[in-house]
């Protein structure tokens, strides 16, 4: 933690060299620390979307859950509208900084009906005058989402995947929030709902300037809502860029394999498309390579990946590159 | 090599009881399975793909129940089979991948633990051989370490490792028919081309069919042998990939595919499918599809259309695409069974 660190006025949330270690059992008595998030900083400004991907398991939801201090960071300094995001303020920001939950079935109380669900942030809040604001709040928050209002009274598990995926999107919008960490908050739905709720996403934005951490696998999803892009690799951030200029010319090499593998909704391109397949496995996260930690799989590693861990770079325009070759 | 169909769904309608009336998910949907095949089905979200793959399993939750219809494997009925068989039939002759990662694994035991169990239940593997077993699955899927990792829990793995164990124990059983609900959309597309590589791998070797439902139109369009449209709990179109995102007939799934954001509609808005999606509780007497339909007519109101040839040889289930049929003076209404 750098107590000295001054936020810029200018972003609503800042995060600088961000760490998030779990301690995980190794043999009998070791316990070897799992770097989900080793040193990440990003800023994003308000009305902004800023657009997280990277492999399974490199800890973006790591870093959501620790921006919203659901973690407890191991070390690391969180700004929100220039505010350091501690244990004793945290209480007072819940109301502004919401997430919508990767899983949509273990997020939801299955015991709870729909309306509660979606009531409580409001309930916790005090965020209405009377039973019928309640219901009247909940009813627009569903319709916003593309629910049905007759199901309000319906309990969450007899709701499909992607209806309960969208009872967690309304859920995080009744408090209307200036934040919302966005994990897999689309995933669920088939691709016209999706565009509901993308355009729903975007107009809230525009209206109210709420900001977003979109977190996905679906990469022309995050092309489409994003401004600007971060790749995470193993816990750390390899590039970064403007969502254009990044799908255009993506200059690290695990961007460059992870645009290539992208599977597109055109059975031509999807079965002849080249993709670069990735050498070797994922590293695990317990034993992170020394230097770069993509070089165990990379076409372009030299001797100098190995030896030391290479920064951010900017290569114009603000688009940032760690790679010693790139 | 002939064609083996095994798996027939014949006119399967499933219905859940709640206190404000029986919402009807299924409602008479039928499909063949090719051994060595894989179909894929998409859909409106809510439109019944996981609940008819719930009712092929019979692992529907308390208040469903299939009303009427067939379920064929190997061209006997299991909606008549005692629970004992059915046991036996999940897992060693039909495995399913669930949505949800996370409510299938059990929290209190390790990802080892639950592997070896499901191994142990469904094939001859016992103590070392059932752990190794476990070791190996975990590799196949591209979990690293995975003789340390059997032993931590599932809360430890991230939301694409869980689903990654749930493909393991899916496959390691070897099962003639895999169904795989979602089986990517928590993956990387890295990862996810591997899982895909593997699925295609294993059908392969194994003359495994596949039934795969997924929103993600590039994944089917890439995997699909022959590809189903849901909604309302029908089928309202079926046919090659080509025929699907080539030649639509369906007004409900040329809206799906106007839908999808590429690289053309970059800083525009998206088009979704205007209007509320269906009531299951009261379903509209004609096309379910029709009060959202721009090109709906008088008929659509009135009569479900029934499934009809195309010109290129697919079906579709709109009298939309039969008039145009019609107008080209080539319709030979088909109905299926
Ligand atoms: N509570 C925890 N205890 C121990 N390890 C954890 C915990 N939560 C996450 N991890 C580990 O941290 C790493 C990052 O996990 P995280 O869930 O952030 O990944 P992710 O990028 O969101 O992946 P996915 O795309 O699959 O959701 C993984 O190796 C995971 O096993
Ligand atoms: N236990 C239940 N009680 C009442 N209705 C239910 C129950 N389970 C499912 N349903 C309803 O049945 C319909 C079909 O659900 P199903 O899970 O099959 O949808 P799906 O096509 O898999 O959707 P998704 O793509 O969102 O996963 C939905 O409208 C859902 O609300
Ligand atoms: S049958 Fe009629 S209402 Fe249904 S999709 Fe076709 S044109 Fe539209
Ligand atoms: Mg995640
Ligand atoms: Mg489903």
């Amino acid at each position: 933690m750098d107590m000295n660190y001054k936020p810029n006025p200018e972003y609503l949330v800042e995060v600088n060299d961000l760490k998030m270690y779990f301690p995980v059992k190794t043999g009998l008595f070791g316990r070897t620390p799992l770097k989900a998030a080793d040193g990440v900083s990003f800023a994003i400004r308000p009305g902004e979307t800023l657009g997280l991907v990277g492999e399974s398991g490199c800890g973006k939801t790591t870093v959501g859950r620790a921006l919203i201090r659901l973690y407890k960071p191991t070390d690391g300094d969180i700004f929100f509208e220039g505010k350091r995001v501690d244990d004793k303020s945290i209480g007072g920001l819940r109301k502004d900084m919401q997430m919508v939950f990767q899983d949509p079935y273990s997020s939801l109380n299955p015991r709870m009906t729909v309306e509660d669900i979606i009531g409580e942030p409001l309930d916790v809040h005090k965020m209405y005058t009377s039973r019928e604001d309640r219901r009247d709040q909940i009813l627009n928050l569903m319709e916003m989402v593309g629910l049905n209002a007759e199901h309000a009274t319906r309990y969450a598990h007899e709701f499909s995947g992607g209806q309960r995926q969208r009872i967690g999107i309304a859920r995080a919008l009744a408090t209307k929030p200036k934040f919302i960490v966005c994990d897999e908050a689309v995933s669920a739905l088939d691709v016209s709902i999706q565009a509901q709720v993308i355009n729903m996403f975007e107009d809230l934005q525009k209206q109210l300037g709420v900001a977003y951490l979109f977190i996905a696998h679906d990469l022309l999803v995050v092309h489409h809502i994003s401004h600007r892009i971060a790749v995470m690799y193993l816990g750390k951030l390899v590039e970064t860029a403007d969502s254009d200029e990044l799908n255009a010319n993506p200059v690290h090499p695990y961007t460059q394999s992870l645009l290539s593998a992208v599977p597109h909704p055109d059975p031509k391109t999807a079965k002849n498309s080249k993709r670069i397949i990735l050498e070797g496995d994922v590293p695990s996260p317990l034993h992170m390579p020394s230097g770069c930690p993509f070089r165990t799989r990379c076409r372009f590693a030299t001797e100098q990946c190995a030896k030391e861990m290479p920064q951010l770079t900017d290569r114009g325009n603000g688009h940032m590159v760690a790679c010693w070759n790139k | 090599m002939a064609e083996e169909t095994i798996l027939s769904v014949v006119d399967l309608h499933t219905s859940f009881t709640t206190d404000k009336g029986e919402v009807k998910a299924v409602n008479g949907i039928s499909f063949n399975l090719t051994a060595g095949k894989i179909l894929g089905i998409v859909g409106e979200s809510g439109s019944g793909k996981s609940v008819s793959a719930y009712s092929i399993m019979q692992i529907l939750e308390k208040n469903g129940s299939i009303k009427s219809g067939q379920i064929l494997y190997k061209g006997e009925d299991i909606t008549k089979w005692p629970e004992s068989k059915m046991r036996d039939f999940r897992g060693k002759r039909c495995s399913i991948i669930f949505q949800d990662p996370m409510t299938s694994l059990n929290p209190v035991f390790t990802i080892g633990y639950q592997l070896e169990e499901a191994i142990k239940l469904h094939t001859d593997r016992r103590g070392k051989e059932a752990r190794d077993r476990a070791v190996e699955m975990l590799e196949l899927v591209g979990v690293n370490e995975p003789e340390k990792r059997i032993k931590q829990y599932p809360f430890e793995f991230s939301g694409g490792m869980r689903q990654r164990v749930m493909i393991a124990m899916a496959l390691a059983c070897e099962p003639d028919i895999l169904i795989a609900d979602e089986p990517t959309t928590a993956l990387d597309v890295t990862i996810q081309a591997q899982i895909l590589e593997l699925m295609k791998d294993l059908q392969a070797k194994l003359g495994m069919a596949i039934i795969m439902v997924t929103h993600d139109l590039g994944v089917i369009a890439q995997m699909a042998d022959e590809i189903i449209v849901m909604y309302g709990g029908r089928v309202c179109e079926r046919g090659t990939a080509e025929d699907i995102f080539y030649r639509p007939a369906h007004e409900y799934t040329k809206g799906l595919l106007r839908s999808i954001p590429s690289v053309d509609t970059m800083g525009q808005r998206l088009e979704p499918i205007s209007g509320t999606p269906i009531n299951l509780l009261n379903m509209p007497k004609g096309c379910a599809f029709c009060p959202r339909c721009d090109a709906a007519m008088k008929i659509c109101l009135e009569q479900q259309p029934p499934e009809t040839r195309t010109v290129d040889g697919h079906l579709a289930a709109c009298w939309q695409a039969i008039r145009t049929e019609m107008d080209a003076g080539m319709v030979r209404v088909e109905q299926k069974a």
